[in-house]
């Protein structure tokens, strides 16, 4: 099943161009994106130092590579988010789809599946975007990178829950559905330490960022892929923890919103089932 | 003995969701008037089908008969009462249903544009986890029969609205399912396509053991010709439900006139002639002429009616006097035609 439903995913992520330009497409997209992080930031370092050497810059590499694995929550919360949007009003599949005996959740995770991978390119490009062209320093022992995996997976798998969440959602409303689409990965873009630090947010928005796994997650990653010379530049909000804490609180986090994308996916359904709304067509 | 499907007393309420106002706030009440209130699709529907039955249920729109299929589909939940489908409760059982049908609805352009006519079957296939060689196999047969083999490999975004629909039938018979929703089918295809359609169904379903179909339709001609027995919608009420010839027979002792006069200025007259049952009326405005199918159950009637319309300065173009036949059945208990 989700076997099937990641190869419709990919099917239609990859599939509505040549497979040339697709390629292009996914290059020169993400590299695009890091441009305009380039530009602020070559302007903000300017302003303040009036030395714009972006690569010895800690802060710089903080944003870049926040920015980077960003890509990831941006892709897969859409991802997961648009499937029941998209197979009701412009497939109009869903129904056939909802009634066929297969689980409706795992074929979400199925279709974001492709995303995930898109997102993979699409870091993988930026960062080595950064490496070359930017002279960020990224590094890791071969140690780590076990860890890094796991840091990764755990992530993903609370990107994927919340998404479902998001999902579930989805199934209740056609209106709202791109605001939220767009709207809550803004708010993870500013509580969760991606391009501002928690220590610059005020006292509430810093709560907000230590309740939301990403921030953990990005956390995590910059302590790994990041010299420690940099990190210690840079204040984070969260240089109190260690790595083991800030990994235990990662994990936390995702139980918990695993198991609440379950309960709301459930509930979500069982009310649109119960309004009819499974299958409705707004036009929005 | 389990049925294919039961229902008992279901019923499916609609509530319409109150219209928002910018500037001006409504009571709860005055919404509810102006928004027409509740719609009451299904109302305690009482309905068994047999194992094997080739089922039609014939009713006009907003009749009920999707809201029936959709809830013994799963994708609603009734209101009140129960509904079986193989024995399953459609509330409480949804895995077991699942596993036993599927439906397809007639006049929809659904499917993913990007894959091809037979990756958009396999995929749906493989949700119902029949082996990926079988299915190609079954694919490939249904395709010839259905005419669509040369569309195979074309991108179902470039597929016309019946070649779509031809895909859809596809996608319901490649997984075999015990029983097969129909909604409406042949709704907007061409006679050909319509032909095969309907011949395919009927020799599914004979054919084969334990096969069932449920069909809904506006086409008399279609469920008369097609289905075992068939059950008369209106308003989410079964008004009757028997084989197509004891339905006929229901309405022996009336006769139906069918006459063909110039336009009318209005129809009331004639529906309160003395002896009259129940009538229909649709204009042809390219020939300036109305059409009226009228159950009498006097015949003494007949010269009534003649004089209502003469008396409208309308000229008769011709009348004759027909066997009963499902539509007028139908009339005769809904008090109107199916296409009014």
């Amino acid at each position: 099943m989700f076997k099937q439903a990641a190869w419709l995913g990919w099917e239609m992520d990859s599939n509505w161009t040549e497979p040339g330009l697709f390629l292009i497409y996914s290059i020169i997209k993400p590299v695009a994106g890091a441009f305009i992080l380039v530009l602020m930031s070559f302007v903000a370092l300017f302003i303040g130092t009036g030395n714009p050497d972006l690569g010895k810059s800690a802060m710089f590499a903080y944003l870049f590579v926040g920015n980077a694995f960003f890509i990831y929550v941006a892709s897969v919360l859409f991802g997961c988010f648009q499937v029941i949007q998209s197979d009701r009003e412009w497939y109009q599949t869903i129904r056939y789809v909802y009634m066929s005996p297969i689980n409706f959740y795992t074929y979400i995770v199925g279709r974001a599946a492709s995303k995930v991978l898109l997102a993979t390119i699409a870091t993988a490009v930026t960062l080595a975007f950064g490496v070359f062209a930017l002279h960020i320093d990224l590094s890791m022992s071969l140690w780590d990178i076990p860890l890094f995996l796991a840091v990764m997976v755990i992530g993903l798998l609370c990107v994927v829950a919340i998404g479902l969440c998001l999902a579930g959602l989805s199934f209740l409303t056609a209106k709202h559905t791109h605001g939220l689409a767009e709207g809550i990965p803004g708010m993870f873009y500013l509580f969760c330490g991606v391009i501002f630090p928690l220590s610059v947010l005020p006292g509430w928005g810093q709560s907000v960022g230590r309740a939301l796994p990403i921030t953990y997650w990005l956390e995590a990653i910059r302590r790994l892929i990041l010299p420690s010379s940099q990190i210690a530049q840079v204040t984070t909000g969260l240089e109190q923890r260690d790595l083991a804490g800030i990994i235990a609180l990662l994990l936390i986090s995702t139980a918990f919103f695993f198991l609440l994308s379950i309960l709301l996916f459930r509930m979500t359904e069982y009310l649109a089932r119960k309004a009819g709304i499974i299958d409705m067509t707004t036009n929005y | 003995m389990t049925y294919a499907t039961e229902t008992r007393d279901l019923t499916r309420i609609f509530k319409r969701k109150p219209k928002r106002h910018l500037l001006k706030r409504k009571s709860a009440k005055k919404n509810e008037k102006e928004n027409g209130g509740p719609v009451t699709a299904l109302d305690h529907v009482n309905l068994t089908i047999k194992e094997g039955e080739l089922f039609g249920l014939l009713g006009p729109n907003g009749a009920g008969k999707t809201t029936l299929i959709k809830v013994l589909c799963t994708l609603l939940l009734p209101t009140s009462g129960s509904a079986y489908v193989a024995g399953f409760d459609v509330s409480k059982e949804v895995n077991q249903i699942r596993r036993k049908i599927n439906m397809v609805s007639g006049g929809e352009t659904s499917g993913y544009g990007l894959l091809t006519t037979r990756e958009n079957i396999w995929m749906f296939s493989q949700f119902y986890g029949i082996p990926s060689k079988v299915a190609k196999e079954r694919i490939d047969e249904l395709m010839h029969t259905f005419g669509l083999y040369d569309k195979k490999n074309v991108k179902v975004r470039t597929l016309s609205t019946g070649e779509r629909q031809k895909m859809n039938m596809i996608r319901g018979f490649v997984t075999d399912p015990e029983i097969l929703f129909l909604d409406e089918p042949t709704l907007g295809l061409d006679v050909n396509a319509s032909r095969t359609i309907r011949e395919y169904i009927m020799n599914w379903v004979r054919k084969r053991e334990h096969k069932t179909v449920l069909l809904t339709t506006h086409y008399m001609m279609e469920a008369e010709m097609m289905c075992d027995r068939v059950a008369i919608i209106d308003r989410g009420r079964i008004l009757a439900l028997d084989t197509p010839a004891n339905l006929k027979r229901m309405i022996r002792k009336e006769s139906t006139v069918q006459l063909e006069v110039d336009t009318l200025k209005s129809t009331a007259p004639i529906g309160g002639i003395k002896g009259i049952g129940n009538f229909s009326s649709k204009d042809d405005i390219a020939h300036g002429t109305t059409n009226l199918t009228i159950i009498v159950e006097d015949e003494s009637a007949i010269s009534d009616i003649m004089s209502a319309i003469t008396a409208q300065g309308s000229r008769i173009r011709s009348m004759r006097k027909t066997d009963p036949t499902l539509e007028d059945v139908f009339i005769s208990m809904v008090g109107k035609g199916l296409e009014e």
